[in-house]
């Protein structure tokens, strides 16, 4: 085991700052430090005194956890981990029978995915707090979670794709959702050679309905060239209609992408006009394309089905004249961003010295006069000259991702050099830039992708931790950092770790989201088919080997909280409705062996843990949500008797046996 | 989907008479953490009124003969709201409710049901009850012509009008 001191370390810290942060090695390892009377004022900026709130929601993506986490901004405090493509054992997510459906795929259950875009829903070009979508990048699928429960209901598979990771970017009206596929592959996908690569694998750029929940729906998509599709925004305001993807790899390449994607000067952005798609399609174009994917949604009984599909519609840009432009962009452009007015076009070039800004009104006038350099494809290249707007100099290294504050300013984090960069739209002058700490990827300003951003603050999600807080072994907390825009100058606030890799996030106003929450399901309405509604319809049941436990749970006690007659190799279901009627008041539900994780049950709900005990003995099962003072009392037993015992099935709480 | 929800405003009061059950201190002896300027003192003086009818919105109410058919709805009320902790002819996790209206007034029930958190806190005899039960009773109903028509069907298993007069919930 290699070990490091807490001397040698600290040196490491300081060369990583000298190091990768690269031109402002000035800033030193304590990065950020300031004097003291600015240290009081930013802790006062960033201090949520206790029992008040937090001014915004910020949703983070858990990255590789396949997790969304919840964070109060300016606080910075967790809030909750919304479990949507990774089994969850804190609450039963994919594991109480419930839920397990949420997890299909054409591949089978799938455990975990790696979640990077929440995307808010919107309205008029603006979020609304109805729902917020995120992507499945590994085995791509998109996911829609209720911002009333802040729970995952709903996930689509996107077929003929690899890698979804430009998803999923929202229409102004929430109309659709995007989805493109990162890696090339063959569509239909078959055994072939990998060197064949060229003119055989194909992108696919997927438009799915958004806006009816659990009936997410793939109306489209369109076959492009074999690059790799990375990132997108939609157009707003005079861009309404149009989806702006970046590609790169269009020197199609299948191996050693580091070098060989890296060839050409320019990549492109591909301008996707979506309301002409829809009349092509309208007018016959495209075909049908046979696949096989899973959409999984919960039912009226709110328990997950997964339904499998088994076409989707395909058109190709052949198919359909003035469906997609190519905007050359310098070097391996990564975000794609639209300025509130709808008119700028930012793409942050990975491998570029400038950000190039293209002018949405340029491009139409282009197209107009047919200024194509070549065609590719089918697709028409505009000349880059006809269609840029500026280009920012000076503005760091590794320019990634935009996010603008509505003021006239657009805000560009430059991974190489570790900083955010503050430009003027218009005069693609840089006025400030300020270190981050380290490699930033995503930014976030609250609303900062739509057309009316809250420009107060902004948050950093940076790739790299090594020495900003205690350390914790080989593995540390993703860092966060937040940074007051609300003056001309940026000003560093705080620093926060989060969960799993925070690649991208959203923020909204608390006061869109705070006062339409779920506080428990009403008791009546429970139309689940195993749901105890009261204590009087508890009851054990056995069909074959499998044995059904219909129970309750209220402070603090389980009816049925004695059941005998369970045998060894059966399928026990403990269908457990939590009866109380009141905020706060989950309870919990974890039997002794069990293979499984353990059940958290919403006021009101029903939820089903599978046990199958492979023992004879007694096994105690109890409440683990601390719900009352007498907590610690609300426990149970199940007898398991040996396989083909005469042990009649009965049950019961204080002291009266039932049986059926 | 079967949602319910609250305005947040209410939900402050409720928060700080909830903290008092999720701590390990004895619940009777806690009190409210949660920011609620609305939240009284544990140590406020009540009004007579208050003493005999309970905290709450439900004063001076003027019954008539019961109501069968009310009751009835009551009683399906009660079985799904109550009884996993009261029965009607033996004291369970809570008291006994069959002779509840020879111990306290119906508008005392009723503030009782609707406006538990806040009896528990503030009321004597109510944290009297917690002293000895130890569980406190939770908010199961929020609506007021619920909650009346349990006090119907207690009325009617008092005086044994009920057609049923033990009720799912007493069969035990």
């Amino acid at each position: 085991m290699s070990r490091t001191s807490n001397r040698s370390l600290y040196l490491i810290g300081a060369l990583v700052a000298a190091g990768t942060a690269g031109t402002y090695a000035c800033q030193g390892g304590g990065g950020g430090a300031v004097g003291a009377g600015d240290m009081a004022s930013a802790a006062q900026a960033v201090y949520v005194a206790p029992g008040t709130y937090d001014e915004f929601y910020a949703f983070m993506s858990g990255g590789f956890s396949g997790n969304l986490t919840v964070m109060g901004l300016p606080s910075g405090r967790l809030l909750k981990t919304v479990p949507v493509f990774s089994q969850y054992p804190e609450n039963g997510w994919g594991y109480s029978e419930e839920t397990k459906a949420m997890l299909q795929t054409s591949h089978g259950f799938l455990p975990w995915d790696d979640a990077h875009h929440p995307e808010l829903s919107m309205t008029d070009g603006v979020p609304d707090g109805r729902w917020i979508f995120i992507n499945g990048n590994n085995t791509p699928r998109v996911a829609r979670i209720d911002l009333t429960t802040f729970e995952t209901t709903e996930i689509i598979e996107i077929p003929n794709s690899a890698g979804n990771h430009g998803s999923p970017f929202i229409t102004p009206n929430s109309d659709y959702l995007v989805a493109s596929t990162r890696f090339s592959v063959p569509i239909p996908n078959r055994d072939m050679s990998i060197e064949d690569y060229r003119g055989n694998f194909k992108g696919t750029l997927s438009f799915i309905r958004a806006n009816q929940p659990d009936e997410m729906e793939i109306a489209f998509q369109i076959l492009m060239p074999g690059y790799d599709y990375d990132l997108a925004h939609a157009g707003k305001g005079p861009s309404d209609g149009w989806m702006f993807f970046t590609s790169y790899n269009s020197e199609e390449e299948h191996t050693l992408l580091e070098i060989n994607a890296s060839r050409k000067d320019k990549d492109f952005v591909a301008a996707v006009n979506y309301r002409r798609a829809e009349e092509c399609i309208a007018n016959g174009a495209g075909g049908t394309s046979q696949v096989r994917y899973r959409h999984n949604h919960f039912d009226e009984n709110h328990i997950a089905v997964s339904e499998e599909l088994t076409s989707v519609r395909v058109i190709e840009p052949a198919d359909c004249e003035n469906l997609v432009y190519f905007l050359p962009t310098p070097k391996s452009p990564h975000g794609v961003d639209v300025d509130p007015t709808g008119e700028y076009i930012a793409a942050g070039g990975k491998l570029a010295t400038v950000i190039p800004v293209h002018s949405f009104s340029k491009m139409i006038a282009a197209i107009e006069a047919g200024d194509f350099e070549e065609v590719v494809d089918g697709i028409p290249v505009i000349r880059y000259e006809s269609v840029i707007a500026g280009e920012v100099e000076n503005a760091g290294l590794g320019p990634l991702h935009t996010e603008f504050d509505g003021r006239g300013f657009a805000y560009t984090t430059a991974f190489i050099t570790s900083e955010i960069v503050k430009w003027q739209i218009g005069t693609w002058q840089v006025v400030d830039r300020i270190p981050v700490y380290y490699s930033v990827g995503h930014l976030m300003i609250p609303g900062g992708d739509s057309r009316q951003p809250w420009g107060k603050y902004l948050v950093a999600l940076n790739k790299i931790t090594k020495d900003r807080y205690l350390p914790t072994g080989p593995e540390l907390a993703h860092a966060a950092q937040l940074i007051d825009i609300s003056g001309d100058r940026m000003r560093l606030l705080l620093d926060f770790p989060t969960q799993g890799e925070p690649h991208y996030a959203q923020g909204i106003a608390a006061e869109i989201i705070q006062n339409n929450q779920v506080q428990f399901y009403a008791l009546e309405e429970n139309t689940h088919p195993y749901a105890a509604k009261s204590e009087a319809e508890t009851r054990v049941t056995r069909q074959g080997n499998q044995v059904h436990v219909q129970m309750t749970s209220i402070r603090s006690h389980f009816t049925p909280d004695n059941i005998e007659g369970i045998r060894v190799g059966d399928e026990v279901y403990f269908h457990v409705t939590n009866l109380e009627q009141d905020w706060d008041v989950p309870h919990g539900f974890a039997a002794m062996g069990a293979e499984n994780a353990e059940l958290l049950i919403m006021p009101g709900e029903t939820r089903t843990l599978k046990w199958v005990p492979r023992e004879v003995g007694i096994y105690p099962f109890y409440c683990t949500d601390f719900c009352s003072a007498l907590h610690q009392e609300m426990q149970g037993y199940a007898r398991v008797s040996p396989r083909g015992s005469s042990t009649p099935l009965r049950w019961g709480t204080g002291g009266t046996w039932r049986t059926n | 989907m079967n949602r319910s929800t609250a305005p947040v405003t209410l939900l402050l009061s409720a928060l700080a008479a909830l903290a008092a059950c999720g701590g390990d201190a004895p619940p009777a002896q806690s009190t409210a953490a949660a920011p609620s300027a609305a939240a009284p003192s544990s140590a406020a003086e009540l009004t007579d009124v208050e003493m005999e009818q309970g905290i709450g919105p439900i004063r001076d109410l003027e019954l008539g003969p019961i109501d069968l058919a009310l009751a009835e709805s009551g009683e399906a009320a009660f079985t799904t709201k109550c009884s996993a902790c009261h029965k009607i002819e033996e004291r369970y996790v809570g008291p006994e409710l069959g002779q509840v209206l020879s111990r306290r007034r119906p508008e005392f029930v009723m503030n009782q049901i609707l406006n538990s958190n806040e009896m528990v806190q503030r009321h004597p005899v109510v944290k009297e009850l917690l002293a000895q039960y130890y569980t406190p009773m939770p908010v199961q109903v929020t609506d007021h012509d619920e909650a009346r028509a349990i006090l119907e069907y207690l009325r009617s298993v008092q005086t044994g009008a009920s057609s049923t007069s033990n009720g799912t919930g007493g069969d035990r």
